[in-house]
């Protein structure tokens, strides 16, 4: 039996996929999928590790997932492998961190016309630290533009590794498919780990199921975890007793057990995803590890903003459904907040922009909200002049200036690579948006790492737009948290028709508030209709207004179009002219649009 | 209630101005006499169920039809609507299309009134639009009309078109003052969807003229009409006393209609509903069964009251409260007295004596106030 235990896991290999978006990681693993006959050709839906609808849009990946496959060698040997999944964004970096933690290996996918990108760098060194082993695969070979030679020294040259055997690959087509196998098998080495130690589990997943609780999705490292045993979070130390365990082939397969170098689920009758946090170590409640794996972190919301829903009368709607998402969403925060132009809502708490956009499209999609999300900000840390310190994560929120001592705000380390010609356009960007110069690394001939602390406001505020066309697309970003600085910062406040709409306000750097008044005034002047009388926008630091713009009153609407006895049709324009007006939200006399709360975050955006 | 009116849809044109968005189609290789046969079983079908008191033959274009034909149409719609009681009897035309024989037979048939397309007298604009005609075309056309017999006569006029200045509006105006007909109809420019227009617009390359100057346009059109004593009657209707129209006065006053031909639409026994729209579609469908309807709407009593309001208020003299109350069975004041309250706050309404109207403010922004009778 033990003999069987080690055998089996000598022929265990679990690998990730890193790539950059685009460069075609989920059609690879679509290829690995049938090449291991874990699917035929006629169940594959395209690209079916990106299960969800959202991910599949974006063409990005979320959430993470694993699969087992069985793979006959050649040599006569049969693999067992596991497949595991990482999300493909920023946002997620440590999400990423933790599933490669569960691999001993990965296949770095470059596109061979596009070569390395800043985020596919960054994922590489987190594979690194994690002492994985990598396996160039260069990507699209089958591209007119394709230059494989030139993206192997890239690899060499950027990243240090050995690219002399390197898989050419197309995923597109299959070509390489079968040398990738091969080299998973002769590369990659087999999970180490010791069956009979206590058990020691990493969680890189979790996924609430309404019939079965949370889904835990982890790694066995250390000993063996059976149905019934009874076990425990190390984080919280919680207990739970585990009613299934299994693989994902990517069919559910229930399993007696799960040892070591497996990859597969436990579920275990909990209720929340915040139970089992990504990165927490699962033990064996009886005969629990003396240490927890290491790297767990707890996660903590990096930019908040306001949700409300148009129809106040949803407000519950809007908490249940919030409830649900966090069921699935360990990273989602979300208290109660009144607004007085809004009425209200909730103040959420997110890991990044991304993550705020996927749960608000989640929300109006999966729930059928309508919803007014206020500007994002980040976290302040405020000290106030009676000593004490308050996060502060909404700007209406902000203390009255007389009360401040002083405002810090979060700063990232930011990476960008960019082509060289572009070096100096980067640079400026970057002094515009209040960054301080730290590094820059060459690359090879044509590409440089250019390092900059930046405010996250900053970032989050325009950067990577103006980044993108900064560089005609071909820069790349990627940013860690860094910590909190001292900055010279106020509070501007939106007044419309001489009232401050709380909703409206921002946080922003002194130096930049005139031309950010200004900006903001003309902004809404475009997205607010005209109402039946003059409307006047100001942007006040204080009682000082910076900057003031008007909208003129309504002057004509009154259909004067021949339409006959089709009164049908005069019905329903008046009906949609109804209709849009209920998706505004009425802000003391003033009807004011969805989209303009948002204005204040987005508006250079929309300008080009 | 009785039908009043019937409107007889001739769906056919020699050319497509583009910004139409009415059925129409372009009449080459149509099935014309066929259609003019499947609309005469038509007229046939619902003078049956009894008569009404205006006919009104729009487009489309009628005069796009050759003369063989256009006495083919008014002899079947005489057929079977012409009565010694007939209060107004209309057909649309357009100048370049309107024959002197096209004319006499009209006479003929006992038609009353005629109404040019004539859209603006500047020959730029008329091309910039899609017009088939000049203006001195459209001039000729209302003279020969004169001379042949025809005293009440309508104009059409557009504004806010793309190219148009306040200059060539004012002179446009000026030239349909000096001809002196006692009725104007002006329209302003709506772009909509499957015009040559929408398609400009959609690329970008379609430049119109803001709300403010169309406010501007308007509050030029009433100063100037109603000085020289045509008097606005309705959102996009002038005309001196005792000519105002008739017919499309039903459309206003919530009354019942008659709709024949493709696309017609219609108001009978209390459902509004529509015709076939594509030719031979509907030359099929009253080939089967002697009408063409394609969908229905029975009209219930809160659409009734809202349809009530948002069609009465277009007319100026408003809505009277009396007929609101027998017409419903209830008052006025007890369905929209808080609406009323409010749009008489914002200056968009008067509620004096017996009817509701639109003040001057309220004429500008009347969308603002129908919406407000949606219940």
């Amino acid at each position: 039996m033990s003999d069987n235990k080690s055998r089996r896991q000598s022929h265990i290999r679990n690998f990730s996929i890193i790539a950059h978006i685009d460069h075609g990681k989920s059609t690879l693993a679509d290829r690995i999928l049938e090449a291991t006959q874990a699917l035929t050709k006629r169940e594959m839906k395209a690209q079916t590790l990106d299960a969800m609808d959202l991910e599949r849009e974006r063409g990005i990946t979320i959430k993470l997932n694993a699969v087992e496959l069985t793979y006959k060698a050649p040599d006569g040997e049969t693999y067992i492998f596991h497949l595991i999944d990482t999300p493909g964004h920023v946002d997620f970096s440590y999400e990423v961190s933790r599933s490669l933690a569960a691999c001993e290996g990965a296949l770095l996918v470059v596109d061979a016309a596009q070569g390395v990108e800043a985020q596919t760098l960054a994922n590489v060194y987190l594979a690194l630290e994690n002492n994985l082993e990598i396996i160039p695969v260069i990507n699209k070979i089958d591209l007119p533009n394709a230059d494989p030679d030139r993206v192997k020294k890239e690899i060499e040259d950027v990243i240090g590794l050995d690219a002399s055997e390197a898989v050419l690959a197309s995923a597109k087509t299959g070509v390489g498919t079968d040398e990738i196998l091969k080299q998973i098998t002769s590369k990659i080495p087999a999970p180490k780990g010791d069956p009979d130690a206590p058990l020691r589990a990493l969680i890189f997943d979790s996924v609430y199921d309404s019939y079965r609780g949370v889904v835990v999705y982890v790694r066995i490292m250390d000993g063996t975890v059976r149905v019934g045993d009874r076990i425990q979070l190390m984080a919280n130390g919680k207990t739970f007793e585990v009613v299934e365990t299994g693989v994902t082939t990517p069919k559910v397969e229930m399993r007696e057990e799960l040892s070591v170098g497996d990859v597969g689920f436990l579920t275990a009758s909990i209720k929340s995803v915040h139970d089992t946090r990504v990165g927490d170590t699962i033990t064996n409640a009886g005969r629990p590890a003396s240490e927890p794996l290491p790297g767990y972190r707890r996660m903590n919301p990096m930019v908040y903003c306001g949700l409300y829903p148009i129809d106040s009368a949803r407000y519950n709607d809007l908490r249940e459904a919030l409830g649900r998402l966090e069921l699935n969403d360990a990273a989602l925060q979300y208290e109660p907040e009144t607004s007085e132009a809004l009425g209200f809502g909730f103040r959420c708490g997110f890991l990044g922009l991304l993550h705020m956009d996927v749960v608000q499209e989640r929300l109006e999609r999966e729930f059928n909200l309508e919803l007014i999300a206020t500007a994002p900000s980040v976290v302040y840390q405020v000290k106030r002049t009676d000593g004490t310190t308050v996060r502060v994560g909404n700007p209406s929120e902000m203390p009255d200036r007389k009360n401040i001592l002083e405002i810090e705000e979060p700063f990232v380390r930011a990476t960008i690579m960019t082509p060289n010609d572009y070096i100096g356009s980067v640079m400026e960007l970057c002094q515009k948006k209040r960054g301080e110069y730290k590094n820059m690394v060459y690359l090879d001939d044509n590409r440089t790492n250019v390092i900059y602390n930046l405010p996250l406001s900053e970032i989050m505020y325009d950067f990577f737009d103006a980044l993108k066309s900064g560089t005609k697309g071909y820069a790349s970003l990627d940013y860690e948290m860094e910590g909190y600085r001292l900055s010279d910062l106020v509070k501007m406040d939106i007044l419309l028709n001489g009232e401050r709409v709380d909703a409206l306000s921002v946080i922003v750097h002194k130096a930049f508030a005139f031309e950010r008044g200004r900006a903001i005034v003309e902004k809404l002047k475009e997205l607010i209709p005209r109402q039946q009388f003059e409307v006047p926008i100001q942007a006040a630091i204080g009682q000082k207004i910076i900057a003031r713009s008007t909208i003129k009153a309504l002057r004509k609407n009154v259909l004067a179009k021949c339409y006959g006895g089709d009164v049908s049709r005069k019905r329903k324009l008046l009906e949609k002219q109804k209709e849009g007006k209920k998706r505004m939200k009425a802000v003391g006399r003033v009807d004011v649009p969805q989209e303009a709360f948002m204005a204040v975050f987005k508006m250079s955006q929309d300008k080009e | 209630m009785t039908v009043r009116g019937a409107y007889i849809h001739i769906p056919f044109c020699d050319h497509i101005c583009y910004y139409c968005d009415f059925n129409k189609v372009f009449i080459k290789n149509q099935p014309v006499d066929e259609y003019l046969d499947a609309l005469a079983r038509e007229a046939a079908y619902y003078a049956g169920m009894g008569p009404a008191k205006t006919i009104y033959i729009g487009g489309g274009t009628p005069t796009a039809l050759n003369e063989r034909q256009f006495a083919k149409m008014l002899d079947a719609v005489c057929r079977h609507f012409m009565h010694a009681g007939i209060e107004e009897f209309t057909v649309e035309a357009n100048p370049e299309s309107l024959t002197d024989a096209k004319l006499r037979l009209m006479r003929e048939h006992g038609v009353t009134r005629l109404s040019v397309g004539v859209q603006s007298f500047d020959d730029r604009l008329l091309r910039a639009i899609g017009r088939a005609h000049q203006a001195s075309e459209a001039k000729q056309a209302i003279e020969r009309a004169r001379r042949i017999g025809f005293e009440n006569i309508t104009l059409d006029l557009m504004f806010a078109l793309p190219g148009q200045t306040e200059t060539s509006l004012h002179e446009s105006l000026e030239a349909a003052l000096a001809l002196n007909t006692p009725h104007v109809s002006i329209y302003s420019l709506q772009i909509e969807p499957k015009t040559i227009f929408y398609n400009r617009m959609r690329s970008g390359k379609l430049r119109l003229p803001g709300e403010d100057i169309e406010a501007d346009m308007y509050g030029q059109i009433i100063f100037a009409l109603e000085k020289r004593g045509l008097h606005q009657y309705e959102i996009s209707n002038f005309a001196k006393k005792g000519y105002e129209g008739i017919h499309n006065s039903l459309y206003w006053e919530n009354e019942e209609y008659y709709g024949i031909g493709a696309g017609a639409h219609g108001y009978v026994a209390g459902r509004r509903y529509a015709n076939a729209g594509p030719i031979k579609k509907y030359i099929q469908a009253v080939h089967e069964k002697g009408y063409a309807e394609r969908s229905a709407h029975l009209i219930t009593q809160e659409e009734k009251i809202e349809e009530e309001m948002f069609l009465g208020l277009r007319l100026r003299k408003g809505v009277s409260k009396k007929r609101f109350r027998e017409k419903f069975n209830c008052s006025m004041q007890s369905v929209y007295g808080k609406q009323i309250e409010k749009l008489k706050n914002e200056g968009l309404l008067d509620d004096g004596g017996d009817r509701v109207a639109l003040t001057r403010k309220g004429v500008f922004l009347g969308n603002s106030v129908f919406e407000a009778f949606l219940l």
